[in-house]
């Protein structure tokens, strides 16, 4: 039990794939023009997230270690389809302003990241709840940029307008009001220094590694394994040079004594050969 | 031909890919650090959709409307272009090594890129026939090579300039993004 509760907490907060990890860009600033769609999208994903976490753990000892990731994109491809015609028969309207970015959960970070670096090697129930954790997250990253958006852009919560007219500021629904209050919202994470994949030092903490400089984003999921081989490189690299820096002071310091003992010969015989004088 | 001309046009730059649809945000900030692999990344995705966009359109019209089968379009677009991308990369290496040497490392990372699926999608819902789709998918991807492209040429210019502690990284290159999408906006008027 204390498992799930750590899973919901870590997707939610520590990992939160929208503010600290960066993750699923493409639908956070495409359909958080207003609150309402940027919470239908969040549940939406979490619907799918949760749904191919489970059936992923299921089934991790069936699907061959080499063709996993087209795998694990038929079952999400699958999930994605049932949800999509679910919000069409059921919540019209919902899939009308969602519109093709319903089918495109299916290349969503999250879930491969997800099922690569979690479901496919946990039990299913911790794996079901960490797909819940990280959809959760994800729905409350979307849901507070488009209240963000919505109230600046359309003085409205959820389709509640509160602000006249008069004083809308219509830039922030559009596109690049998306990437501007994201651009804001970093900034601010920056400022009060809080744990974001792009301020990160101890960036081994979080499953993508925290290299933004050099991340291929969605593609990251299918290219784990490169960037991890990378990492290792790039630490075993690091610590040849700390070792030969360790050497190379090492002998630097001995040639200095050496050098030291010389002098102090050389002092020590010129002082005799004084006293000799003497 | 005239209605070819304006879906160039409209697919190119007053809806661009990027900037007024946000599809393929993550290679957009991932890979435009300079302007080199920016131009490798646009050119490997042009040559993927438009392959993409002439794949896709006779498989759904083809095989998957006559079988009653068009509800599972996400699933066999998905797959297609995951397959069809090793193939690329497969008859690359074998046929053209000098074009597999510059493009050959974007090529993997296409596969999850949603510009691919999104314009094969589009072009399905939009209705549109053949050479319109292959149109529309080819000019779609040419807008994408001109976002990445200008954005790698701002960063490297800015790389350099004075910027508040908190906006560098990720901030200021989505404000720059912002303004740039703002620029776009322009070409609504065309």
């Amino acid at each position: 039990m204390n498992t799930c509760i750590e899973r919901l907490k870590n997707g939610i907060i520590t990992e939160n794939p929208t503010f600290v990890m960066m993750l699923g860009m493409c639908p956070t600033l495409a359909v958080t023009s207003t609150a309402i769609n940027g919470l239908g999208m969040g549940l939406t994903t979490t619907v799918v997230l949760v749904m191919s976490n489970l059936f992923i753990s299921l089934l991790r000892r069936v699907i061959p270690d080499t063709v996993r990731i087209p795998a694990f994109i038929v079952i999400v491809a699958s999930f994605v389809t049932v949800i999509q015609l679910l919000l069409k028969g059921f919540i019209p309207s919902l899939d009308q302003s969602l519109g093709v970015y319903i089918p495109l959960i299916v290349v969503n970070c999250i879930i491969l990241g997800r099922a690569e670096a979690y479901a496919s090697k946990n039990p299913p129930l911790a794996s079901l709840f960490d797909g819940l954790g990280m959809g959760l997250g994800f729905t409350l990253g979307l849901t507070c940029i488009g209240i963000c958006r919505e109230v600046i852009g359309a003085g409205s919560i959820f389709g509640i307008t509160f602000i006249p007219e008069d004083y809308h500021i219509t830039f922030f629904v559009l596109a690049p009001g998306a990437f501007l209050v994201l651009a804001f919202l970093t900034a601010l994470q920056n400022k009060l220094k809080m744990p974001s994949a792009t301020n990160r030092t101890d960036a081994d903490g979080i499953s993508c590694g925290g290299d933004c400089a050099g991340c291929i984003g969605c593609s990251g999921a299918a290219n784990k394994g490169m960037i991890e081989a990378e990492r290792v490189a790039a630490k075993a690299a690091k610590a040849q040079a700390a070792k030969e820096a360790a050497a190379k002071a090492k002998a630097a310091k001995e040639a200095k004594a050496a050098e030291a003992a010389k002098q102090n010969e050389a002092a020590g015989s010129s002082d005799a050969l004084g006293k000799k004088e003497d | 031909m005239g209605e070819l001309f304006g879906i160039m046009i409209s697919s190119m730059l007053v809806s661009n890919v990027v900037l007024s649809q946000f599809l393929g945000i993550c290679p957009f900030l991932g890979v435009s650090k300079k302007v080199g692999t920016a131009v490798g990344m646009g050119a490997a995705v042009t040559f993927v959709i438009a392959i993409a966009c002439a794949i896709t359109y006779p498989i759904y019209y083809a095989i998957l409307v006559p079988l009653g089968l068009d509800y599972l379009q996400t699933i066999a677009f998905i797959l297609i272009i995951a397959a069809l991308v090793q193939f690329v990369e497969m008859a690359l290496k074998k046929y053209m090594p000098a074009l597999h040497a510059s493009l050959g490392v974007y090529l993997p990372l296409i596969t999850t890129n949603c510009a691919v699926l999104g314009v094969a999608i589009n072009n399905i819902t939009d209705g549109y026939n053949f050479v319109k789709s292959l149109v529309c998918g080819i000019f779609t991807a040419i807008g994408f090579l001109i976002a990445i492209t200008i954005l790698a040429g701002i960063r490297e210019r800015i790389e350099h300039n004075n910027i508040p502690e908190s906006f560098k990284g990720t901030p200021i290159v989505l404000i720059t993004a912002s303004l740039m999408a703002i620029a776009f906006c322009g070409f609504a008027g065309l």
